[in-house]
């Protein structure tokens, strides 16, 4: 049928570049995988193995417990024995590790969003906070904020406060930065003509702020929130690193790392990405939900 | 036409606007004075520079004067505005992209706390007026350019203002849909006997829609000649071929060309 | 001193410096003065009631040094920091950027002839950016060992995705108009390139460029915090943290960030002149 010939087409033309990249790289992942991991097997195993053979080789490589390139199902596999097989609560699970994360991600994102928002309205209003802080503001963009984590999470913990809280404030610090700038911007994203508008109405500040800059700035808004909630995710694991955290992603990758546990911190890493991914997804739905009639 | 016994709707005495620049100063207006009757169409028309704009934004306190006085109604130009004496049409439509074409022309009528439903339904029947009956949930993307400016005037309409302000709201669209938009505003005008003070670039326009017609030149915007148009008041588009249309536009054309004083 | 005259001073001070800003504020709108006059008066002021009030309240080191502390040891530490500049941003960020916007940018033209591949890479190019690219460093340090090596190859995989969007959405951006152009004067397709495509594209290269060099800063340091050997600004970072040496901690936070805006700085000051025709830089950016 002429229809689900389109379907299929537009289908298609939308997945298929995606798909076929995808297959690329996986193929070339376990090309690598043989290649990287071969010298190690040969070493190993095989060289005491007479008569051994490319199959022989392959099927080695592909399953290490400690390669240094795993193969794509590998990591798939512990990820899948890591969730299922252990209760939700134990430090074996990796979903115990991303909770601990996320929920640092989250409330570093929502007291982030909030500082940004009303700091944004402040500048937005007064002219003397506008010219001193706001050039601050923009330099900090170009400095590698993240670096000050460490000295966070000491002085933190040096009053007594650990845990979930100085890894959320160092997520706070990277999206206050972002959601700042763009609201500012946002809010006074109207023109001249519109401003005038509600002049003719003489409509009272308030008015104005509410009715026409604040829904003018939502556009400005949501890509910073999506860039902010990934930059909260970095801090949050990064975050987890100085002090030899015990929970979180980063903490995970971490230990990985010190024990050359491969597969460990490859499914890590997955998992991270997964969860990156699920949060800029909310963001973006979020966005759609809040945005009338498909305005772009 | 001009009752000159009522006092009038807007009163402007001798008002100069200045602008202090870099290298010289410059005057927007010099000494302008004019006088608006209730329910006029008043066209302001000149080239580029001329003050028309200026003394349109005067009257609706977008801008101070320098020296003399606008009067609206009876008050200043800002009490004016703050008792929303006034709906003002803009060169573009200025639509909040985030509102339907029922939110925008609600806008005004949610500013000044009418109820909801009753805002509604004013604007509903606004769009109605303009032409528009249908399309109040559309997005003014999805309108075309005659259309947003349609619903920009059925915004401006929204709280029944006695005085409406219109500067070159069809500049930008093209001479046909121009045509259809002068001929409904003109039914309009001559439906609800609104005064209207209407800025244009565009001779016919003017001599079309108008009670009077006030020629304007610059350096410095001065008023040249205030013109009576005299054309009957059920005229429809085809009146421009007619002598009498051509008469009047030619008097502007005229009025126009000694306001330069020859240059251009 | 008493508590009240300090307090006396302190109102008193606090009012000079409220007063100062808003006076310059309002000063010299659009000149030198009080663009950049204002944020630096205050910034100023912010210093001094650091260190003021680090000293009054006698906070501790570990919670917040003074202005005077960091200095000091940022003197004193010179050539330990030198090392580690040299170390984490002549190496690993220098090298890592150029190589990571250098592959970046040579994707983007090479897949500009291939529209299936751009469909194919972008979606996994805006994933990219969803994800903690970070993570990556251990990885990289088993592969290429502790020291710089591992660090830019973190840098060139975080900076190599925002270079490739921008180049293609560069390489899009030339007018139809001006394509029709050069098709009329019979150019090849390397030709468009080049005299046309490519410098309409610049502005898009900078913008990423800029962004990368922030990307580059951050992922060589942050890559510092999983193992390093023994310099670079992130390991004296944390090492120096974990010992409580804290007035070390924020002068290797000061040249970190020096270096981060002057790098920025400068790649503004290329683009200015390279793109002085783009309408953004017209208008005084």
């Amino acid at each position: 049928m002429a229809v689900t010939t389109d379907l299929a087409k537009g289908l298609w033309w939308r997945v298929g570049p995606v798909l076929t990249v995808v297959a690329i790289v996986l193929a070339v992942w376990y090309a690598a995988a043989v290649w990287l991991n071969a010298a190690q097997v040969i070493e190993r195993t095989l060289s005491s193995q007479p008569g051994w053979g490319a199959l022989d080789l392959i099927r080695l490589t592909l399953s290490m417990d400690r390669p240094v390139l795993p193969a794509p199902h590998q990591i798939v596999l512990d990820l899948f024995d890591s969730i299922t097989g252990w209760p939700l609560d134990s430090p074996r699970n990796l979903l115990f590790h991303t909770a601990v994360t996320s929920s640092a991600t989250l409330l570093g994102f929502v007291m982030g969003t909030l500082l940004g928002a009303v700091l944004a309205v402040v500048i937005v209003h007064s002219r003397t906070l506008e010219r001193s802080i706001f050039p601050w503001i923009i330099a900090s963009q170009t400095v590698p904020v993240l670096a000050i984590a460490p000295i966070v999470i000491v002085i933190l913990g040096s009053v007594g406060l650990t845990g979930l809280f100085p890894k959320s404030i160092i997520s706070m610090y990277l999206c206050f930065f972002p959601v700042a700038v763009a609201l500012v911007k946002g809010l006074r994203s109207p023109g001249v003509m519109e401003l005038e508008l509600m002049h003719t109405y003489a409509a009272s500040s308030r008015h104005t702020f509410w009715k026409l800059r604040v829904p003018a700035s939502l556009p400005f808004l949501f890509p910073s929130l999506r860039v902010g909630i990934a930059a909260g995710l970095v801090g949050a694991i990064v975050g987890e690193l100085p002090t030899g955290a015990q929970a979180g992603l980063g903490a995970r990758l971490l230990t990985g790392s010190y024990y050359g546990n491969t597969v460990q911190i490859w499914s890590a890493l997955v998992m991270s990405a997964l969860l990156g991914l699920v949060l800029t997804g909310a963001v973006a739905f979020a966005e759609r939900a809040l945005t009338p009639g498909g305005r772009k | 036409m001009s009752s000159s016994t009522a006092s009038p709707t807007v009163e402007v005495q001798g008002v100069s606007v200045v602008y202090p620049a870099k290298e010289h100063t410059v005057t927007a207006l010099a000494d302008v004075s004019l006088n608006i009757q209730e329910g006029e169409f008043i066209s302001l028309i000149g080239p580029s520079g001329c003050g028309k704009t200026t003394l349109l934004r005067v009257i609706a306190d977008l801008e101070q004067v320098s020296a003399g006085s606008v009067r609206v109604n009876g008050m200043s130009s800002r009490d004016a505005r703050m008792a929303r004496a006034y709906g003002y049409v803009f060169q573009a439509p200025a639509l909040f992209p985030w509102r339907t074409v029922l939110a925008n022309v609600c806008l005004p009528l949610e500013i000044h706390g009418i109820a909801k439903e009753a805002a509604r339904q004013t604007a509903l029947a606004h769009l109605e007026r303009v032409g528009l009956k249908g399309f109040e949930g559309k997005y003014p993307w999805q309108l075309s350019g005659g259309m947003q400016q349609r619903v920009s005037i059925a915004r401006a309409l929204g709280f029944e203002p006695k005085l409406l302000m219109m500067d070159e709201p069809f500049g930008a669209l093209d001479e046909i849909t121009r045509d259809r938009l002068n001929e409904q505003l003109l039914r309009l005008w001559e439906r609800e006997k609104r005064t209207v003070v209407f800025v244009t670039h565009s001779i016919p326009e003017a001599v079309f829609l108008s009670s009077r017609i006030v020629v304007m030149s610059p350096r410095p915007g001065r008023i040249v000649e205030v013109i009576e148009s005299g054309l009957p008041a059920d005229r429809t588009l085809d009146i421009r071929d007619t002598p009498q249309f051509t008469e009047i536009a030619h008097r502007v054309r005229v009025a126009l060309q000694d306001g330069h004083g020859g240059d251009h | 001193m008493s508590t009240v005259t300090l307090v006396l001073v302190l109102v008193v001070l606090v009012a000079l410096a409220v007063l100062s800003v808003r006076w310059l504020a309002a000063f010299d709108e659009r000149g030198f003065v009080g663009r950049f006059g204002t944020p630096l008066l205050f910034g100023a002021w912010v210093l001094v009631f650091w260190q003021i009030l680090v000293e009054v309240f006698d906070v501790p080191r570990v919670l917040l040094p003074a202005p005077s502390v960091i200095g000091h040891s940022l003197l004193v530490s010179l050539p330990v920091l030198a090392g580690d500049f040299a170390q984490t941003v002549l190496h690993s960020v220098l090298i890592g950027l150029v190589a990571g916007c250098a592959l970046g940018f040579v994707v983007g033209v090479l897949i500009d002839r291939s529209p299936f591949l751009q469909r194919g890479l972008l979606p996994l190019a805006a994933l990219a950016s969803a994800v903690p690219l970070i993570g990556i460093a251990p990885i990289m340090v088993m592969w290429f060992g502790f020291d710089w090596e591992s660090k830019a190859a973190v840098v060139v995989i975080m900076t190599f995705f925002p270079m490739l969007v921008n180049t293609l959405a560069g390489l899009a951006e030339s007018g139809h108009m001006e394509r029709d152009l050069m098709r009329s004067y019979g150019a090849s397709y390397w030709r468009t390139l080049f005299s046309l495509r490519l410098p309409v594209a610049l502005p898009f290269v900078f913008n990423a460029l800029k962004i990368n060099s922030t990307l580059a800063m951050i992922g060589a340091i942050v890559a510092e915090f999983f193992g390093s050997p023994v310099a670079g600004l992130g390991f004296r970072i944390s090492t120096e943290a974990a010992r409580l040496n804290m007035g070390l901690v924020w002068a290797a936070i000061l040249v970190a960030a020096l270096a981060g805006s002057v790098l920025y700085g400068a790649l503004g000051w290329v683009e200015r002149r390279v793109t002085f025709w783009h309408p953004s830089i017209r208008s005084g950016g």
